[in-house]
C-alpha cells in the first residue's frame, strides 16, 4: 500500500489559473521523498489539497488506502502537516500548541502530554515548554511546527520547506530529527529549495513544473542521467585565456579561477594530467553546483 | 479519534479565550448599560409613564438585557472564528479529523456562554435601578439560551465571509444595531401605526425580545409560542447554512 497515491490531480482557481495539470504520484511507506520544484511550480498546492487546505478541481488523493474525501478522518488521522508559514497560535505557550493540537485528534491529555515531552524533547524544545511561542526565534517556531506535526504519530509527515531561513546549525539537525522519523518508520515527503538536502536525505524524487510532474523516479537514477560533472578550480598561476583540451570544457571566470566540465566518463587524474602538460597547477576544486541542482535546472528549463 | 476530546478542546480554548480578556469581554456592556439605565430608564422613562401596565424602567429592562446577548454572542464567535482565520489557526483544525459539527458546536459554546454571562452582569446591574420580577423562569432562559445560539451562528457565518476585520464590524453596526433598536426594546410595537407594526413583524428581534419580556413580566406583543417556534426555525435554518458552509470549505479553503 502505497502512503501517498495521487491520480490525475488537477486545481483550477477561481481567477482561471490552473496550478495543477493532472498529477500522478505514488509515495511508498516509510520513503524518505522530495517533492522539488520552482516556486509557483504547484508544490504548495498539492500539499495543500492532500492536507484539506484546498479544495481540488478533480482527481483522487489517498493516503495509505484512505481517499481524503470519502474517508477523510480516516486519512487525516495518518496524516502530519509542517506547512511553510507559521500557523500557531502565537499567543499560546509552546506545549499549549502540541495540547491543544492533540485535542483535536481526539488523543486523551494524559497521554498528549506523555507525546507533548517526547517531541519537544525530540525537538530540543523542552525548556521552552513554558515559553509564550511569540517570543521564540524563528527557527524554534518552526521546530514547534515539527513537533507539532508529530504528536499523532503520523505515518506520513510532509514538511513544506522546513528549513528555509534557518542556520545552518538548526538545519543539520533538523535533518538529524528527520532522519530519526523515517527511521522509525514514517513516510516523508520534503519540499526544500535546498537541492543538497533533497540529495543528502531522500530516496525518491519528483520534480513538478508548470503543474504536471516531468521527472518521478529514485535519487540514484535520477543522479545517473547526469553526464557532465562541472568543477570550479582554483589556480596557482593566472591564465590569460582557457586551455583548449578536447572533451572538456573549460571557461576562465577569473586569471586564476577556471571552471571545468568533466564527462563521467572521465576521471579528475585524467584532467590533472592534461592540465599538467598545459603547466597549469591547481591549488583547490570544488563542485559547481550542486548535481541535482544542476539536474534540476536541465529538466525545468 | 475520541469526538468528544476534540469538542471539549475547541470549547475550553474558546471559553477561556474570552475570559482571559475578561475586561474586554464582560465589563464594557455593565458600563454600556448602566447608561442606558440611567439615562432611558429614570431620566427618560419617569417623563414616558407606563407601558402595558409596567413602569418604564421595568419594561426596558429584558430588552437591554436580551440586547446585549445577542451583541456579545454574536462578536464573540464573528471575532474569535475570524482572527483563527486571519492568523491561519484554522489550519490546525482542518487537517485534523475534527467533523464539522464539532467545529461548529466549539465555535458557537464560546459564543453563547459569553452572551449568557454578559446578560447575567446586565441582569445584576439592573437590580441596581429596579427590582427584577420574574414570571416565567423556563421561557426567560429557554429564550436567552435560543437568542444566543441564533446570533452566534449568525457570528460564525459573519465570520467565514469576512475578509478582513471591517468586514466583521460591518454586520454589527449597520443590521445588528438597527435591529435590536427596531425590535422593541424601548417601546411596544402596539404603539407604532399599523403599516409599522406589520413592517416590525420580519424583525426577527422582535419575537425574541418580546418572549423573553413575557418570562419577566408576563406580557408580551406577540404569542410566546410563536416567538419561540419563529426562534427555533431559524436556529435550524442557520445550523444548516453554517454545516454547509464548512462541508464546502468557503471562506476557510482555497
Amino acid at each position: 500500500m502505497y502512503a501517498l497515491s495521487i491520480e490525475n490531480l488537477t486545481k483550477t482557481y477561481n481567477n482561471g489559473f490552473q496550478a495543477l495539470k493532472g498529477i500522478d504520484l505514488d509515495v511508498e511507506e516509510g520513503d524518505f521523498f522530495a517533492l522539488l520544484g520552482a516556486n509557483g511550480a504547484g508544490k504548495s498546492t498539492t500539499i495543500g489539497i492532500i492536507s484539506s487546505l484546498i479544495n481540488k478541481t478533480s482527481g483522487n488523493v489517498s493516503i495509505f488506502g484512505h481517499d481524503i474525501i470519502k474517508e477523510n478522518k480516516k486519512a487525516k488521522s495518518n496524516l502530519g502537516i509542517v506547512p511553510q508559514e507559521i500557523n500557531f497560535n502565537q499567543f499560546e505557550t509552546v506545549e499549549n500548541i502540541l495540547l491543544i493540537y492533540a485535542g483535536y485528534f481526539g488523543i486523551s491529555r494524559k497521554e498528549a502530554k506523555r507525546r507533548a515531552e517526547k517531541a519537544l524533547k525530540q525537538m530540543h524544545l523542552w525548556d521552552k515548554r513554558d515559553t509564550v511561542s511569540r517570543r521564540l526565534s524563528g527557527g524554534m517556531k518552526r521546530r514547534v511546527m515539527i513537533a507539532r506535526a508529530l504528536i499523532p504519530q503520523p505515518r506520513l509527515l510532509i514538511l513544506d520547506e522546513p528549513t528555509a531561513g534557518v542556520d545552518i546549525e538548526i538545519r543539520r539537525s533538523m535533518w538529524e530529527m528527520m532522519e530519526e522519523v523515517n527511521k522509525e518508520g514514517t513516510a516523508i515527503i520534503l519540499t526544500t529549495h535546498y537541492l543538497e538536502e533533497a540529495e543528502n536525505l531522500c530516496r525518491n524524487i519528483a520534480i513538478i513544473h508548470e503543474g504536471m510532474i516531468v521527472e518521478h523516479s529514485d535519487m540514484a537514477t535520477l543522479l545517473s542521467y547526469i553526464n557532465i560533472n562541472h568543477f570550479i578550480l582554483d589556480l596557482d598561476k593566472p591564465l590569460q585565456r582557457p586551455p583548449e583540451i578536447p572533451g572538456y570544457q573549460f571557461e576562465l571566470a577569473s586569471e586564476k579561477v577556471l571552471t571545468v566540465g568533466i564527462p563521467k566518463k572521465n576521471t579528475l587524474n585524467q584532467l590533472f594530467e592534461q592540465l599538467s602538460t598545459y603547466n597549469i597547477q591547481v591549488k583547490s576544486l570544488k563542485n559547481k553546483s550542486n548535481r541535482l541542482e544542476q539536474l534540476f535546472m536541465d529538466i525545468v528549463q | 479519534m475520541n469526538t468528544l476530546i476534540a469538542l471539549y478542546t475547541i470549547t475550553h480554548k474558546e471559553i477561556r479565550r474570552f475570559l482571559r480578556i475578561w475586561p474586554q469581554t464582560l465589563l464594557p456592556p455593565a458600563i454600556t448599560t448602566s447608561l442606558y439605565f440611567l439615562i432611558f430608564g429614570r431620566l427618560i422613562g419617569d417623563r414616558v409613564g407606563a407601558i402595558n401596565g409596567v413602569s418604564y424602567m421595568d419594561y426596558i429592562v429584558p430588552g437591554i438585557i436580551l440586547m446585549s446577548v445577542i451583541s456579545h454572542a454574536y462578536s464573540n464567535v464573528a471575532a474569535s472564528f475570524y482572527s483563527t482565520k486571519f492568523q491561519h489557526h484554522i489550519e490546525e483544525i482542518l487537517v485534523s479529523p475534527v467533523p464539522n459539527w464539532v467545529i461548529l458546536v466549539g465555535y458557537l459554546s464560546g459564543g453563547i456562554l459569553r452572551g449568557l454571562m454578559v446578560g447575567g452582569v446586565v441582569a445584576l446591574i439592573s437590580l441596581f435601578f429596579t427590582q427584577i420580577q420574574i414570571y416565567d423562569l423556563t421561557i426567560i432562559l429557554v429564550t436567552a439560551f435560543f437568542t444566543a445560539t441564533l446570533f452566534a451562528l449568525a457570528g460564525f457565518i459573519n465570520a467565514v465571509f469576512a475578509n478582513s476585520f471591517d468586514d466583521i464590524a460591518l454586520i454589527p453596526n449597520f443590521i445588528l444595531t438597527p435591529l435590536n433598536y427596531l425590535g422593541g426594546v424601548f417601546y411596544s410595537v402596539s404603539m407604532l401605526p399599523e403599516i409599522w407594526q406589520h413592517i416590525s413583524r420580519a424583525n426577527p428581534v422582535l419575537y425574541m425580545i418580546n418572549s423573553f419580556r413575557y418570562g419577566f413580566l408576563g406580557i408580551s406583543d406577540i404569542a410566546v409560542e410563536l416567538a419561540l417556534g419563529r426562534i427555533f426555525g431559524f436556529i435550524i435554518l442557520l445550523t444548516l447554512i453554517c454545516l454547509s458552509l464548512l462541508e464546502k470549505g468557503i471562506g476557510i479553503r482555497d
